[in-house]
């Protein structure tokens, strides 16, 4: 259709310079699109680390009286894969695709601050190298170096002086804000780009639900990351400068760091999965032959999700000892942020009902993601009654938890963004049938683990303990958990694999391949430097649809 | 750790206990044994009555739509019909959810006040519990008895109802008090006291973990909650209020303990050692385990684990204090007599 | 970017509201602490006059923008004076530092965290002026903006630090 091409049209130059010239080109890059791959492909590998560290740990947890590592190791290896997954991981992908999308959705050339864009990506590398340089810094191999063993969360007084020696807990706090300084880069970036750079005709209310979410993450990074950081500085100075903010044998309060962590941490989880949503909320549309049901109250539901979210914080905070007041307070804003997440998942379930539903990988991992979000919101709610979480808390039941909103909601539907435009990033197919094998493998790998740990939880095992005595009936349940492991790395050398043969070999993806409706697909795959050739104007949601069926366009509806 | 304890590991909780009682190693907080897990459990009963229930509706319908709208093979390639939204089914599965949290949190309210404003009666039992890195130290200010990692408590029955009131302090890091059969966790945090309750209602011995993260060997520090019949609790309790034995026999002994640096963390009553940083001794003998859950409490434990307490809990604050054998042999004769 | 300093510096008053009377040693606000009403006309004016010098600037009066620059900066160079010289006092002379006890740690962090701000703005300001003086600012009326709003807010800043350090915590 000449319209579609019309954006499109580019004239693709290979590129025959020699290699130093190309990394050079990469290392310099303020490309909106470069920088979105290099966040994503720095992100998947702090995923392998990440996941080979919980390999280790569910090795060792597999039997009772486990021999494979010493506590010491252990404790830092679940500071560290906890650590790498919230910041170097599920922060930097949102960056990637964020970075990546929007301004294709959008039809726009770049984003707003492209050379901001640039420093956030390096920032959080070094960040994420900080980290890492941990291990081996300090006391060094032999002592097994002073990698952060306090938690992900890294609860005062542990983290003081006196209870933590050396430099690894400074490690932590330093590497954070680093990182953090990259990923609050990207989200200002996005909020000024989604605010002044939309194409013609591109209302606000025009714009694809992707951006939409995209926009709230970055309001909601920009408000709950300062408390993280103010929290760390105060640490910081406690540590270095004498200060008592924590220093309980001074009157400071523990708690209080509770407090300032969970009001940068409930929202940070929201971050965590907001840009998964997006990435269902293109994709089911798409895979269905439907556009999404109730736009509006998804984008309704989306920020009151922002909002609420940030009055929900003491959940974590449930066995610390609060009033009853105050435990009631978090229980009722707890189990009403479960609303608007429920809402979306209707609305999403009503976008395939009565459509033709196509089953590639994409929607595969969309639709688990439906069954496994919904019953990490309903264990949520089970944790939002504050009596039954004073039984939960802290115990694998909580793990259990976490890891089906983040690994079965978070990961699952950013695999499936993953597949959805890597055709488009990169202009080749990923193979269906590796996609498959992907998927199944994850999904029993992932159930095989986690619905396991729910009941060990229930049994009374406490959360971060390298071993645990036989008897106490957690033994059959720590060993199927660890079986689900192999499943899970055999699903991620699926995926890796899939990479590697793709890039190379894949077929030939062409403009758009799934017959979607936003602006990127209106561009080659994958887009030229300058995105489009001719700046897209639009009259509805889904430009795409109007110029496939201008019998039947969307602007005479919407 | 060392081939006896694993071996112990394993003996120390399928075994019977030393005053006789059986061990509930098995936790399951749907199975409570004292008033504030029952309270839980009602409660969970019905939280997860609604989850499943909202569970069953929604995965049905999603597995009703996956299966019904799928592609056909012979798809005629035309697009659905375009459908944008209903305003009256979004306000429809808006409103419900919203009762239904509304209802949740009703229910869950009344069970939060009914176990944080249990006014203490007059005649509970009152205990001091005060976390250590990695030890639990029990005080029962009216009975006058300082112990350590197993909490001993009346049973409370119908004919005799017993509430043992629990303060919450720590010495150090913030830990957590859990033994699922009989509450809820209640964190310790220092500069900060909480307080929690429990009746048990069945005699036998409970295991219980520190809850929350506090360093090293947080995986062991255990709880051992001891309920029994109000006359062996009083039996037990008269007996620790009994200062150190004093035995004639191993005065030698004695002596070699008190001259050693033991004193600088540990107390004996009435000796010189006074030492608080580590558990009292008063009554070792006493105690079903060592190390907090550990070991068993026998001869040959307690011999390895004074010659090297790093090797069987590695990391705790107990260092290996470098005694030659005859000083090893005296210091355990002297705790072995600690009854 | 705003938002996000709001953010940070509220973290800091809520643990200053937090650890009020919370000490468990002396000394006490009311004991060292004097409010601070020369600096604070310091630099509330300073507010004053680099709104003059960004209208300056928007109109092309390079000159007025010049010399309405300059007063900021030495508005604001004296008020940071100022608080040196309360510190130097409080130190010296009240035995307070962040060590001492949970006021102590909490009062030098917000002031000082926003003594870093003010430092942060002299130095655009001082950079604008530098530019102003070779010529190279005529144009740059939308950037300088931008720095004169960051300016007005840690003023804002101050008086919200001001009034719960110095005139309801003591």
């Amino acid at each position: 259709m000449s319209t579609t091409t019309h954006i499109g049209e580019a004239f693709q130059a290979t590129d025959e310079r020699p290699v130093p010239a190309k990394l050079h080109d990469w290392l310099v890059t303020v490309d909106h699109k470069r920088l979105g791959i290099m966040y994503i492909a720095t992100s998947l590998f702090f995923f392998a680390v990440a996941g080979v560290e919980a390999a280790l740990m569910r090795g060792q947890l597999a039997f009772p009286n486990g021999k494979v590592l010493p506590p010491e190791v252990f404790n830092r290896l679940f500071t560290m894969h906890g650590t790498t997954m919230v910041f170097l991981v599920g922060m930097p992908f949102f960056a990637g695709l964020a970075n990546y999308l929007v301004p294709l959705m959008i039809g726009a050339r770049d984003m707003a601050f492209p050379r901001l864009n640039a420093f956030g990506y390096w920032m959080f590398l070094f960040g994420g190298i900080l980290l890492y340089f941990s291990y081996i810094a300090g006391e060094g191999l032999a002592g097994h170096g002073t990698a952060p063993d306090v938690g992900w969360f890294a609860y005062a007084p542990l983290t003081e002086r006196a209870f933590s020696r050396g430099t690894s807990t400074d490690y932590w706090i330093l590497s954070i804000i680093v990182a953090g300084i990259g990923t609050t880069a990207s989200a200002i970036n996005v909020i000024a780009t989604t605010i002044s750079m939309r194409c013609k005709g591109m209302t606000m209310a025009r714009m694809p639900l992707f951006v939409w979410l995209m926009l709230v993450v970055s309001a909601m990074v920009v408000m709950a990351l300062p408390p993280l950081t103010a929290a760390q500085v105060m640490l910081l100075l406690d540590r270095y400068l004498g200060a008592h903010f924590f220093d309980t044998q001074a009157g400071g309060s523990a708690v209080l760091w509770q407090h300032f962590f969970w009001l940068f941490g409930h929202p940070e989880v929201y971050i965590l999965v907001l840009p998964g949503f997006a990435c269902a909320s293109e994709i089911i549309p798409v895979f269905s032959r439907k556009p999404i049901f109730g736009r509006a109250a998804m984008v309704g539901a989306t920020v009151a999700i922002g909002l609420v979210s940030v009055s929900v914080w003491a959940h974590h905070m449930f066995a610390v000892g609060m009033t009853p007041v105050s435990n009631i307070f978090f229980v009722a804003s707890t189990m009403l942020v479960g609303v608007p997440t429920g809402i979306k998942i209707f609305n999403w379930m009503a976008t395939m009902y009565g459509g033709k539903i196509r089953f590639d990988t994409p929607m595969l991992f969309c639709i688990a993601f439906l069954f496994q979000f919904l019953i990490a919101g309903l264990t949520g709610i089970m944790l939002a009654a504050a009596p039954l979480n004073w039984q939960l808390t802290d115990s694998y039941f909580v793990v259990a938890h976490f890891h089906y909103t983040l690994l079965g909601g978070m990961l699952f539907t950013l695999f499936g963004g993953f597949y959805y435009w890597f055709p488009k990033a990169t202009g080749r197919m990923l193979s269906e049938t590796l996609g498959k094998w992907h998927f199944w493998l994850l999904v029993i790998g992932f159930h095989l683990t986690f619905d396991t740990l729910h009941f060990a939880g229930i049994r009374g095992m406490p959360r971060r303990i390298y071993t645990y005595a036989a008897g106490r009936g957690w033994d059959d349940l720590n060993l199927v958990a660890s079986i689900g492991v192999i499943f899970q790395a055999a699903a991620t050398a699926c995926l890796i694999w899939n990479i590697i043969r793709s890039v190379r070999k894949g077929a030939s993806a062409g403009n758009d391949p799934w017959d979607a409706w936003t602006l990127e697909w209106g561009t080659t795959s994958p887009p030229p430097e300058y995105n489009f050739a001719v700046l897209p104007e639009v009259r509805s949601s889904r430009p795409l649809w109007d110029l496939k069926h201008p019998d039947d366009p969307d602007w005479k509806y919407e | 750790m060392t081939s006896p304890s694993r071996l112990a590991g394993l003996v120390c909780v399928m075994s019977v206990a030393s005053l006789g009682q059986t061990v509930h190693s098995v936790g399951n907080i749907f199975k409570p044994q004292a008033t504030p897990a029952e309270s839980v459990y009602h409660l969970s009963l019905l939280v997860l009555a609604v989850c499943a229930a909202i569970f069953l509706v929604v995965a049905g319908m999603l597995t009703f739509t996956i299966v019904r709208f799928r592609r056909k093979k012979k798809d005629d390639g035309h697009e659905p019909a375009q459908v944008y939204g209903s305003n009256h089914i979004e306000i429809a599965w808006t409103v419900i959810p919203i009762l239904i949290v509304f209802v949740l949190t009703m229910a869950t309210a009344r069970v939060v006040v009914a176990i944080q404003n249990k006014p203490a009666p007059k005649d509970a039992l009152r205990v001091t519990v005060i976390g250590h890195q990695w030890w639990w130290e029990f005080r029962y200010p009216d009975l006058g008895i300082v112990t350590a990692n197993e909490l001993h408590v009346p049973v409370s029955t119908a004919a005799k109802p017993a509430v043992t009131f629990l303060k919450l302090q720590s010495a150090d890091v913030a830990h957590s008090f859990w033994v699922p059969q009989l509450s809820g966790k209640t964190d310790l945090i220092p500069n900060r006291t909480n307080s929690m309750w429990i009746d048990p209602r069945q005699e036998g011995t409970f295991l219980g973990n520190c809850a929350e993260y506090c360093g090293t060997q947080h995986a062991n520090m255990l709880l051992r909650v001891i309920v029994q019949s109000s006359a062996d609790f009083e039996k037990w309790s008269a007996a620790q209020r009994l200062s150190a034995a004093h035995d004639a026999r191993i005065e030698a002994a004695r002596a070699t303990f008190l001259s050693l640096s033991c004193v600088n963390c540990h107390t004996v009553s009435r000796t010189s050692a006074a030492g608080t940083f580590g558990p009292d001794l008063s009554h070792l003998m006493s105690r079903d385990t060592l190390g907090s859950g550990v070991i068993p409490n026998t001869t040959e434990n307690l011999r390895a684990w004074i010659k090297d307490p790093q090797a069987i809990k590695p990391g705790n604050l107990m260092p290996n204090m470098q005694l030659n054998a005859g000083e090893l042999d005296e210091v355990v004769a002297y705790l072995s007599s600690l009854k | 970017m705003i938002a996000t300093e709001f953010a940070l510096f509220t973290i800091f008053v809520v643990a200053y509201v937090f650890y009020t009377g919370k000490s468990l040693t002396g000394p006490t606000p009311s004991q060292v602490l004097e409010l601070p009403v020369w600096s604070t006309i310091c630099l509330l004016s300073s507010s004053i006059t680099v709104g003059i010098a960004e209208r300056a600037l928007k109109g092309n009066k390079i000159q007025m923008f010049k010399v309405w620059t300059a007063a900021t900066i030495l508005l604001g160079l004296e008020f940071l004076r100022q608080t040196a010289l309360e510190w130097r006092h409080l130190i010296v002379d009240s035995h307070l530092t962040i060590t001492t006890n949970l006021f102590g740690t909490t009062f030098y962090s917000l002031v000082g965290l926003h003594a870093s701000h003010v430092v942060l703005g002299l130095t655009l300001l001082s950079l604008s002026l530098i530019l102003g003086l070779r010529g190279s600012m005529s144009g740059q009326a939308r950037r300088f903006e931008l720095l004169a709003w960051y300016w007005h807010f840690v003023d804002a800043v101050w008086v919200v630090v001001f009034t719960v350090v110095y005139v309801i915590g003591r």
